[in-house]
């Protein structure tokens, strides 16, 4: 493959599209999909054939607004029409060329219009199956130009200079870690790609995955390059199967194309990647369990350091990314590290994807650039509580985060800003709670979380989640004491501090978050076994007024 | 030319120390008579860092490390002995003694028993946690040794000779959380399973979970010392 055969890809996938009068993009994530968006692209087909009309029907990745699947988006008129089904196909063709069907029209241009669509540029425009609409859309230039006119240092220099964090969750600069796994010798080196995405409520790797997995593909490969790697993995979670399947094809898609394999863009580099399978363990996510996982052992983790930079897979330097992490590369090569650079705030660079859930209109992905505020991205993006209820809390961070109450809807997303606030950014779920929620029993419910996913393996997180669960239940039914209490704080405290891995040592977030922002919730279900949100089991009234203030 | 040896220098509780530069913070303590508690690791064994008790300081650091896998740096400043440290290793043995039965009245270790010796190395009185009290079974289907799952710890001490110095691996893990459960083959009783009777775990288990079926009452010393003698003979030193 050279650049000149690249581009006639390109112009030829281009040109294809180009001979029709429309596009008719079916979403076929896994949202969409379970809302029958199969027999939607089935029933469009047929009504295409029929009417004679010039349109390609085809099938795409997410489209972000799940709420609203299944989602057909027109080009090139960019009309987006939700909740379409098989009984729809007919007026929906005949309306090509025509005004748009009012009818199903998602009129939701706030959704849209708010969001930097970098990782998620192709996610709805593309077949994900189809590498050659992916290099139509300038797919596999950032590895040509790497492979072609970089050395593996300035592809470094590039990633450093752009200020990329990892998206996995931790934030460590992308760059410096390329730059250690670099500098590690000579010898048999590994890529991994962290597909393992746990956190309840997150689904930003999956969608990525099955909507656009040639550019994991992609960054991996240029990873593989800077570092001086060989070989690669994919670890994904098996309850994921669409995405394990969309891989699966475009692994073959590119060795076929030459982007793996012996010789790629006929340069020296080898690089080839395959698929391992977590069966579904939240701590297979942290990267020294899961290479225990990879390795065929029990998925725990171990001390570090050493760093899998230094000592990972069998022992050997290991680069680990998460898939957004892997997802962002092509495009900074691509545009230049000053490019990425430009969006975001001082030290959190470029998009974010979130996973927005819970009680907010617009439930889906959105991919927002850095700074951002809270309420921009749950009022305007989200379109607000449903339903005539008040905003309560929103939950960042899976269960190593925390709840960030109504004064702080303003703080805008950062790493950093999350952090200082109590909570972090970790890999991209959201989570919105409103008045309907006791945040006493959301902090009982991710304790319950870490109890069920702790590995076992040391003690602080093994018996201490375990404890903290059960002190937590007793608040919730009311039958807590201040003595309670006391011992949950100094819990969080111990566990938080002297647990091995990850796991242990953010479980006690929510409840610290949930502590520093709702106390008077804890001490209602103490001291009047009253729970506000009526959630709870405990059989109290609500307190005076002064008592609430106390 | 005798080959050059990498050196170490450093401060343990405010005593000069060196060391090899393989060496970890808790073999350099020990070697200086300078006290650390631990339960999963095992001189012989590797270590696996899980039961959290060695946690130390270092100075400049706000996290805590594990004197059994920190290994020495130039200049470290560690700190093995504070408040902080004795009320986090007093709340983990707290979490251990509430998390299965361990009644040291009928256990055939008691004083002989690591856990109660450590719980009162660290000045520990009573548990203020609430006793998870769980049932659990025993297993005395062999017919030289019983496991009793109340008194385990997890610590993986079984798991690890078994597989490491034995060369066997009948020990493994099973589940996760307070779930787990170490089990003998693929959880076939101990007496079924394709253990070779040699009884090195049930030397090297600091409580009274595996235990010899000839010793009565509490007469049930444990002899975990033979481990590195039996690698230094191995490696022929
Ligand atoms: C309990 C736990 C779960 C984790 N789960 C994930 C996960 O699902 N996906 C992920 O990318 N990183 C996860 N991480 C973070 C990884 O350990 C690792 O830091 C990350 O994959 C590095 O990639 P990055 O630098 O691109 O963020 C988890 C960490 C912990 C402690
Ligand atoms: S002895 Fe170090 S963690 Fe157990």
């Amino acid at each position: 493959m050279t650049s000149e055969e690249l581009l006639q890809i390109a112009e030829a996938s281009t040109a294809e599209h180009e001979q029709f009068d429309f596009q008719l993009n079916v979403c076929m994530g896994t949202g969409c999909m379970s809302q029958h968006s199969d027999k939607v692209k089935a029933a469009l087909t047929e009504e295409v054939a029929k009417s004679g009309k010039h349109c390609h029907v085809r099938q795409t990745g997410c489209m972000g607004l799940c709420a609203a699947g299944p989602l057909v988006l027109v080009e090139p008129t960019e009309t987006r029409y939700g909740n379409v089904h098989e009984a729809d196909a007919k007026e929906l063709v005949d309306s090509l060329g025509g005004k748009p069907l009012e009818r199903l029209e998602t009129h939701l241009d706030k959704y849209f219009q708010g969001q930097q669509h970098i990782v998620l540029e192709n996610s709805g425009h593309i077949d994900p199956e189809k590498i050659d609409e992916y290099i139509g859309r300038d797919g596999y230039q950032a590895l040509m130009t790497a492979l072609t006119q970089m050395d593996p240092q300035t592809v470094i220099e590039q990633i450093s200079k752009s200020g990329l964090r990892g998206r996995g969750g931790g934030g460590y600069p992308t760059g410096l870690k390329w730059g250690m796994v670099a500098k590690a010798g000579k010898g048999q080196k590994y890529v991994i790609c962290n597909g393992d995405e746990g956190d309840p409520g997150a689904f930003m790797d999956r969608s990525v995955l099955e909507s656009d997995p040639q550019r994991v593909i992609e960054g991996m490969a240029i990873a593989a390059y800077a570092v001086g790697a060989s070989k690669g993995y994919v670890y994904v979670r098996a309850e994921y199967p669409l995405a394990i399947s969309r891989l699966t094809a475009s692994l073959r898609e590119a060795r076929r194309r030459g982007f793996l394999g012996s010789n790629i863009c006929g340069t020296t580099f080898a690089f080839d990647i395959e698929i391992r399978l977590g069966a579904g363990a939240f701590v297979c996510g942290e990267e020294t369990a899961l290479i225990a996982s990879i390795e065929g052992q029990r998925g725990q983790p171990r001390p570090r350091p050493p760093y899998p930079a230094v000592s990972g897979l069998w022992g050997c330097p290991t680069l680990i990314n998460n898939v957004e992490t892997f997802a962002n590369i092509a495009p900074i090569l691509r545009n230049g590290p000053q490019w990425y650079s430009s969006i975001g705030t001082e030290r959190s660079k470029g998009t974010k994807v979130f996973a927005l859930t819970g009680k907010i209109a617009n439930t889906g992905l959105v991919e927002i650039p850095m700074g951002m505020t809270l309420r921009e991205i749950i009022f305007e993006i989200g379109g607000g509580i449903p339903n005539g209820h008040t905003f309560k809390a929103v939950q960042t961070g899976g269960p190593s985060g925390g709840c960030l109450p109504e004064e702080h809807l303003d703080l805008s997303v950062s790493y950093d800003a999350l952090i200082s606030a109590g909570s972090m950014m970790g890999s991209g779920g959201m989570i919105v709670m409103d008045d309907t929620s006791c945040m006493v029993n959301v902090a009982r419910f991710f304790m319950e979380f870490c109890m069920t996913e702790s590995c076992g393996k040391c003690v602080p997180c093994r018996a201490g989640t375990a404890q903290m669960f059960d002190l937590l239940t007793k608040i919730c039914d009311g039958e807590a004491t201040h003595a309670d209490l006391d011992l949950l704080i100094d819990l969080c405290d111990v566990v938080k501090n002297t647990s091995l891995c990850g796991l242990g040592m953010t479980a006690p977030n929510p409840v610290l978050s949930t502590l520093r922002y709702f106390k008077h919730e804890y001490l209602e279900h103490i001291d009047n076994k009253y729970c506000r949100a009526g959630v709870c089991a405990c059989a109290g009234k609500a307190p005076a007024k002064e008592e609430v203030t106390a | 030319m005798s080959p050059a040896v990498d050196v170490k220098t450093l401060v343990i509780d405010g005593i000069d120390v060196s060391a090899r530069a393989d060496q970890t913070v808790l073999e350099v303590a020990r070697e200086n008579n300078i006290f650390i508690p631990t339960l999963c690791h095992l001189d012989g064994l590797s270590d696996v860092g899980a039961c959290r008790l060695c946690l130390v300081e270092v100075k400049n650091s706000p996290k805590l490390f594990p004197a059994c896998v920190l290994k020495v740096e130039e200049g470290m400043e560690v700190t093995t002995k504070s408040d902080r440290l004795l009320h986090y290793r007093q709340t983990i043995l707290e979490l251990l003694f509430a998390e299965r039965n361990h009644v040291c009245s009928v256990c055939v270790t008691n004083n002989h028993c690591e856990l109660q010796a450590t719980a009162q190395s660290q000045g520990l009185t009573h548990v203020r946690l609430p006793y998870r009290s769980p049932r659990l079974g025993v297993d005395a289907s062999n017919e030289r040794f019983v496991a009793d799952q109340n008194r385990c710890i997890l610590c993986t001490r079984c798991v690890r000779v078994c597989d490491e110095i034995e060369g066997a691996h009948v020990w493994d893990v099973m589940g996760r959380g307070i779930d787990s459960m170490v089990i003998t083959d693929l959880m076939q009783p101990w007496g079924e399973s394709s253990c070779t009777r040699c009884g090195k775990c049930v030397n090297v288990c600091p409580t009274g979970a595996l235990f010899d079926k000839t010793k009565v009452g509490s007469d049930h010393p444990k002899y975990p010392d033979f481990v590195p003698y039996l690698n230094m003979m191995r490696e022929g030193r």
